[in-house]
């Protein structure tokens, strides 16, 4: 469980500072996949980097499992970020390892054997899918290849908890749905608690259970994802809608059910 | 003149020869020590930037002036003014030992700033992935920094050789032997220009040999998408 209370971030000090933040109480529960929703600059990549101490609040607390970590420092600190995986918009995978050596780093921080490491490497890219590519270069792969390698990356050190930052923003709507699913699959198999930041209402809907609207550094509303979506309450969040059936109006399938990546279309072609 | 090519091999194989070596031995192993010098002084300019792992301002500055005040320096007169500090780490100030020490010297703080430069290359996003891995300053420096951009700093090592080739020229004026120590002596001073022409020639073709394998292992390391 994380929970923040009082959360506050902000930058510069004095007269510059600039508060990004204000006042975040948020609870999220083992085992779910909690979506933060938000445009750009709305705080959301800082909120979900203050969990692994990416960025350190500057006020209220942060609870992991009813520990404070908030002053995390040195062992503690690497304590709780290797219990914590994380991928991102641009897979930010080392281009000068193999995809074996990628999911293996994190087990080379912890010390591990390197007969150790290369088995559970190994497992998680069966995992994934990618067996076959353990010897390869991320820059020999598509960007949904590379997005399976950060996520095998991201779970070698068997985390409880993962953060997704605009995970699928750079893929296509295509892989976005698949990215989505192995994620899911992630979720629900291995019960890892997703925390999912995106500015896709249809990434939201695929994958969360729960949402929060952020804008302006506030969270301005929150529910089960369904409910939320179907009784919007602030305008921000009604305006999103509106947007998104617009467009879905024009992208729905056969089926009438949305495609995976509609309100990404602006991303289509992206993926290298 | 109007020697045959077996006179010419006869009278100067033996002195062009020698010149190759003592080129060969005194820029490789001065870019190897100015390397030693110049990455961690590099490294430590790059992570005590403003934005980097380990910020640092003042140690940054410093390091800063250092490095500018010893790429400022030209070299014939680093080479002078440092005698008593290459006869103290050495012994002598002259020959091919003599000739190594200014040129560390001088190549070090140029290493510093391509290595700097290097470094800079990599991606943001790899450190904050390293570092919610939980990867501590050493371990960023070492397996992210100095591993992605290892095509680049080898490019780097090639353009400071290249340069320390260049500068040992000068240094042949403490006695360091040489191919530019030939060229000048023989070409300028006895008006041989056979001789130099041929050192010249061989110093044309080394340049364009450890360029083009320089680029080659470069190349063949990169693993980055272009």
């Amino acid at each position: 469980m994380i929970e923040f209370e009082h959360m506050k971030k902000s930058y510069g000090t004095g007269a510059q500072a600039h508060e990004v933040l204000h006042d975040i109480n948020l609870t999220i529960r083992d085992g779910e996949v909690f979506g933060i929703l938000g445009s750009s600059g709305a705080g959301k990549s800082t909120l979900v980097r203050t969990i692994n101490l990416l960025e350190r609040p500057t006020g209220g607390t942060i609870l992991i499992d009813g520990q404070d970590i908030t002053g995390a420092t040195g062992r503690e600190l690497k304590e709780l970020r290797s219990k914590i995986g994380m991928i991102f918009q641009n897979f930010n995978l080392f281009q000068q390892r193999t995809v074996l050596r990628n999911v293996t780093f994190p087990l080379e921080l912890a010390g591990k054997p390197k007969a150790q490491r290369v088995a559970r490497a190994e497992r998680l890219l069966r995992l994934v899918g990618l067996e076959d590519f353990a010897d390869r270069y991320p820059s020999q792969l598509s960007g949904g290849q590379q997005q399976r390698v950060a996520i095998a990356r991201a779970l070698a050190n068997e985390p409880k908890i993962m953060l997704c930052d605009e995970a699928t923003s750079a893929l296509d709507s295509t892989t976005t749905v698949q990215i989505l699913d192995l994620l899911r699959r992630i979720n629900r198999e291995l019960g890892v608690t997703l925390v999912v930041i995106t500015h896709s209402l249809s990434v939201a809907r695929n994958i969360c259970d729960r949402v929060a609207m952020i804008d302006g550094g506030d969270i301005v509303e929150m529910g089960e994802t369904a409910e939320l979506f179907a009784h919007p309450k602030s305008d921000i969040l009604k305006a999103l809608i509106a947007s998104a059936d617009e467009q879905n109006g024009r992208d729905e399938d056969k089926d009438g059910k949305p495609v995976g990546g509609s309100a990404d279309a602006e991303d289509d072609g992206k993926e290298r | 003149m109007g020697q045959t090519i077996n006179e010419f091999i006869a009278n100067y194989g033996e002195l062009l020869i020698e010149g190759t070596r003592d080129t060969l031995i005194m820029t490789g192993v001065s870019t190897l020590l100015a390397y030693v010098l110049g990455v961690p002084l590099g490294v430590l300019l790059t992570i005590t930037g403003a934005k980097s792992i380990w910020p640092h301002r003042a140690l940054n500055t410093v390091l800063g002036w250092i490095v500018n005040i010893g790429r400022s320096i030209p070299f014939i007169i680093l080479l002078v003014a440092i005698i008593p500090f290459t006869r103290l780490i050495v012994g002598t100030s002259l020959g091919v030992e003599g000739a190594m020490v200014p040129l560390v010297i001088s190549a070090a703080p140029f290493v510093a700033r391509m290595v700097e430069q290097s470094l800079a290359e990599v991606d943001g996003g790899l450190i904050e992935a390293a570092q919610s891995f939980g990867a501590n300053g050493w371990q960023i420096v070492v397996k992210v920094l100095l591993v992605e951009s290892l095509p680049s700093l080898v490019r780097g090592a090639a353009i400071t050789f290249i340069n320390l080739f260049g500068y040992s020229a000068m240094a042949g004026t403490v006695g360091a032997g040489g191919l530019g120590d030939i060229a000048i002596r023989y070409g300028y001073q006895r008006y041989e220009y056979d001789v130099m022409l041929v050192a010249v020639i061989l110093s044309v073709i080394l340049v364009q040999i450890i360029q083009s394998f320089g680029d080659w292992f470069a190349r063949r390391i990169d693993h980055h998408a272009r």
